[in-house]
């Protein structure tokens, strides 16, 4: 078996990089983080590795590019079969992927909103990204995982945006707990597990991130 | 066991496209329903309660939606003939990205070609043009985005060939001068016949959009 060269390109408080690291992690993949200055100027690599968006996560897999975080897991998920993250029945995957995309569409700009938002447009953007979280209630029914009984895609894709969830609380003056009692129960599920409280950054820094961001788009 | 293949559409979808060139490929016999967009069955309400859009493919009286979600479950259910996705893991990366990548930027920037007028349209039409040419380049030379065999993201871009017709009208400008490589694939791909039948007639699309404008008072 030739070593296997894996590089993601990162930026430490991006949800989209945490679904990469996720993943390597539960295929028990080896590999090299480069944070990325975002702020500051961004690497060649980055830029060459990725013309279209310039943007992390990138993916190098033996110095090949991969871009887009759900694409990525699906990556990783393909190359590194043990454990599978996706469900084997054809139905099923279409099932866990439709849930991806929905996440992938709706959460972080709901979610974004709570934080940048103030008075009446708060109070629309907090009741628009809770009726979110309750559709994805609704999907996660009576199971532990979005999948069943183990932890996988549809995870992976969606308990990295919680890392963010602190701040739109504090922000956005709610608690998911009160609304969404399943899904909070569910995050903190998912955050007992190894592969995801090791990669997932201390709330405070988000915070602190976060409240850096709102000054930057004058929202203080 | 006859499979039972339904496919809720609406007519000028180019995501609807997708999904029939992609069940022609296979060549899969389904049922066609035309749904009303502003009086959608029960049926599209039940089996796409979240969105409430079409297409809806219903395999065995199961939904699935979202076009792209669709093509990629025909080709695991019917994987023994016409793969629409490469084997390799790196060049599916590639395809599912290029997918994505026209559904990130092509709907929204040729909505703004022919839903704006004036400066906002010249504006809207030089990015619909800059679009178009990035996609130009990661075509380069190949007869197909995948290479030498029509895949995922010749599927998720066709659909938008029976529209060039209205975009260039309305916006006044022709495609074929600032993309001809783009232009050349296009009707490579309309040679197919799981193509040629499965896309609107561009009158039939031009009426549409007509329609709409005159609806939305953006005449």
């Amino acid at each position: 078996m030739s070593t296997d060269e894996v590089v993601l390109l990162d930026f430490w408080v991006s949800p989209f990089c945490l679904r990469a690291k996720i993943a390597l992690a539960e295929k028990g993949v080896a590999f090299v983080e480069q944070e990325e200055d975002l702020f500051g100027g961004k690497s060649e690599l980055l830029l060459k590795s990725n013309p279209v968006y310039q943007k992390v996560p990138v993916l190098l897999h033996n110095g090949k590019p991969m871009c887009e975080s759900t694409i990525i897991v699906h990556y990783i998920d393909e190359t590194w079969p043990s454990p599978p993250l996706l469900p084997t029945c054809p139905y099923e995957r279409a099932r866990a992927r439709f849930w991806a995309d929905f996440i992938d569409k709706k959460v972080f700009e709901a979610g974004g909103k709570t934080w940048q938002s103030k008075g009446e447009e708060k109070e629309v953007a907090k009741k628009e990204f809770l009726e979110i979280l309750k559709v994805l209630e609704g999907a996660l029914g009576e199971k532990d995982y979005f999948g069943g009984d183990s932890f996988g895609f549809v995870d992976i894709i969606a308990i990295p945006l919680t890392s963010w969830f602190d701040s739109c609380e504090k922000f956005g003056l709610f608690k998911i707990e009160e609304h969404c009692p399943k899904f909070s129960a569910w995050m903190k599920r998912c955050l007992k597990r190894e592969t995801v409280a090791k990669v997932l950054p201390n709330p405070e820094k988000v915070l602190e991130f976060v409240t850096s961001m709102r000054k930057m788009h004058g929202v203080e | 066991m006859a499979d039972e293949v339904i496919l809720l559409n609406f007519c000028p979808s180019v995501f609807g496209m997708r999904i029939r060139i992609a069940l022609a490929e296979k060549g899969i016999e389904y049922e066609y329903r035309e749904e009303d967009l502003k009086n959608k069955s029960p049926l599209l309400l039940k089996m796409n309660p979240v969105h409430k859009k079409i297409p809806v493919l219903i395999h065995n009286g199961k939904p699935v939606c979202e076009s792209l979600i669709a093509v990629e479950y025909i080709d695991e259910v019917w994987k023994e003939k016409a793969p629409i996705l490469p084997s390799d893991p790196y060049q599916r990366a590639q395809a599912r990205f290029w997918a994505d990548y026209v559904d990130k930027k092509v709907y929204a920037a040729a909505r703004n070609v022919w839903a704006t007028k004036g400066e906002e349209q010249e504006a809207a039409k030089k990015e619909f043009i800059e679009i178009l040419k990035v996609l130009e380049g990661e075509l380069g030379d190949k007869p197909y985005f995948g290479g030498e065999t029509f895949g995922l993201t010749d599927i998720s871009l066709i659909g938008y060939y029976c529209w060039f017709y209205a975009y260039e009208t309305f916006g006044n400008f022709s495609i074929e001068s600032e993309c001809p490589k783009l232009i050349a694939w296009a009707k490579r791909c309309m040679e197919k016949e799981s193509v040629s039948k499965s896309l609107a007639d561009p009158h039939t699309v031009y009426d549409f959009v007509l329609g709409v404008k005159k609806r939305l008072g953006l005449e």
